[in-house]
């Protein structure tokens, strides 16, 4: 039988830059910020840009075993999920997967209202939040950012690109509102009031 | 039911209520940390599940013993409470008892808001991570990924030449003569001048000193000022920067000037 290379990419004239690009995603193992793989792919912004649509044409769910995405501010490549189950069966669930809600909690208000200190999720949650933090940070979740400027200042925490990356988020800028998470704090008002009012008479 | 006995299975602990009241007064368990209305929800299933048992019909009515259990559960449950709320809020506690019932209840309303929007965060988070259950991606530090050199302007050689050039001159010997500086003694200026004026009677400062160096000029400076707070001499000086005119004074003679003179 003949030997002939695999040919998978199409002519384009970014074709080397896309190789390039393609192998430089592959060797790092957090996303590359796109000034990274301009740096190291030596080229033009807008060239690296134009390389980047097209490994993301060519690594698309449905296309290929290995999809491109923009994640936690970079770019990475991901198995595809048609590949999910198989990938299960590879690896144990990832520890950053399994979360308890004390601990999805502290996320929320870390992603949220962060940078922030232990004290002020203590006030939020009503529960000491020290256990729940090492773990996030254990995790990699949470990463300490600096000291509150108050005297004695205590730390401060946010959360780390590893977040972003395990809830699939390009950027923090793509959780939903706080605003828009108000369920029914009217009627927590009208009741609370109502028995203030008991009180008062 | 003893309320003691009932079991609890919370994050921060497990194990029978009395165990834990009793770790918590011990100090050995954070109560902080301790989920109450984990232990009413616990206490409320307990009661449900037994009623279910004992008519099977999941009624309400309470026996006597029931009825004691739960006055006893809710005299702890307080207690408990009110303990974690002093632990978590302590300054603020006493601010918090100054509000009027309105405001009190407001300030708490504001609270409960901002925990509900938290949980439904978290609510939001935990689906997000349902979804994203089938992604992979390869985790951890990045030891494969290159270091980026970022590139710096562009450099002529031969200025970093002339700029180690003169890196590579030996530099000039520091001096250290002022380290040697000697003072002469007041006492032979004192001396001086008295000679001086023990043959006239005035003399110009700066013609007497025009040999000196600076330092010498300095200490005889210091040698006319001690002759004037003698009362030996009087100074004068017309203008600032005039000569400066040292007078003897006439009205007696301390033996010192005669030893001067004799000398």
């Amino acid at each position: 039988m003949e030997e002939r290379p695999l040919r998978l990419i199409t002519s384009s004239p970014l074709d080397a830059l896309a190789r390039t690009v393609e192998a430089l995603l592959v060797v790092a193992s957090a996303p590359l910020p796109l000034d990274d793989l301009v740096a190291a792919a030596d080229d033009d912004l807008d060239r690296v840009e134009a390389a980047l649509r097209l490994v993301g044409e060519r690594h698309s769910e449905g296309r290929s075993g290995i999809v491109l995405e923009h994640v936690a501010g970079g770019y990475a490549l991901r198995a595809s999920r048609e590949a999910a189950r198989a990938c299960s069966r590879l690896f144990e669930r990832p520890v950053q997967r399994s979360l308890s809600q004390a601990a999805l909690e502290t996320l929320a208000i870390v992603a949220y209202l962060g940078p922030c200190t232990r004290p002020e999720i203590t006030r939020i949650r009503g529960v000491a939040a020290e256990a729940t933090v090492a773990n996030l940070l254990e995790r990699g979740l949470v990463a300490e950012a600096g000291r509150d400027d108050a005297p004695g200042g205590a730390i401060r925490y946010r959360v780390t690109p590893l977040f972003e990356r395990v809830f699939g988020l390009a950027s923090l800028a793509e959780l939903p509102r706080l605003d828009d998470f108000d369920g029914d704090v009217e009627t927590i008002r009208e009741r609370l009031h109502a028995v203030a009012d008991g009180r008062g008479a | 039911m003893r309320v003691a006995e009932l079991e609890l299975d919370l994050e921060a602990f497990e194990g029978p209520l009395d165990l834990l009241l009793t770790l918590v007064l011990k100090e050995e368990i954070d109560l902080a940390e301790i989920d109450v209305a984990g232990i009413v929800l616990a206490f409320i299933e307990e009661m449900l599940g037994r009623d279910r048992g004992e008519d099977g019909a999941g009624g309400c009515e309470l026996g006597e013993s029931d009825l004691e259990a739960c006055g006893e559960f809710l005299v702890l449950v307080s207690a408990l409470l009110e303990l974690k709320a002093r632990l978590l809020f302590d300054d603020e506690a006493a601010e918090l008892a100054e509000l009027e019932p309105e405001e009190a209840a407001e300030e708490l309303a504001r609270r409960l808001a901002a925990y509900r929007r938290t949980k439904e965060a978290a609510a939001w988070l935990a689906s997000r991570l349902e979804q994203e259950q089938d992604r992979f991606f390869r985790l951890g530090p990045a030891p494969l990924r290159p270091p980026i050199e970022r590139p710096v302007a562009p450099q002529d050689p031969a200025a970093l030449v002339s700029a180690l050039r003169v890196l590579a001159t030996p530099p000039e010997a520091v001096s250290l003569a002022h380290m040697a500086l000697r003072y002469p003694p007041l006492e032979q200026f004192v001396q001086r001048f008295r000679s001086l004026l023990a043959g006239r009677s005035r003399f110009d400062f700066e013609n007497e000193l025009s040999e000196l160096s600076r330092v010498e000029q300095a200490v005889a400076f210091l040698a006319l000022l001690e002759l004037g707070r003698l009362g030996e001499v009087s100074i004068n000086q017309a203008a600032p920067f005039a000569p400066i005119r040292v007078e003897r004074r006439n009205k007696e003679r301390s033996p010192a000037w005669k030893s001067a003179r004799s000398a």
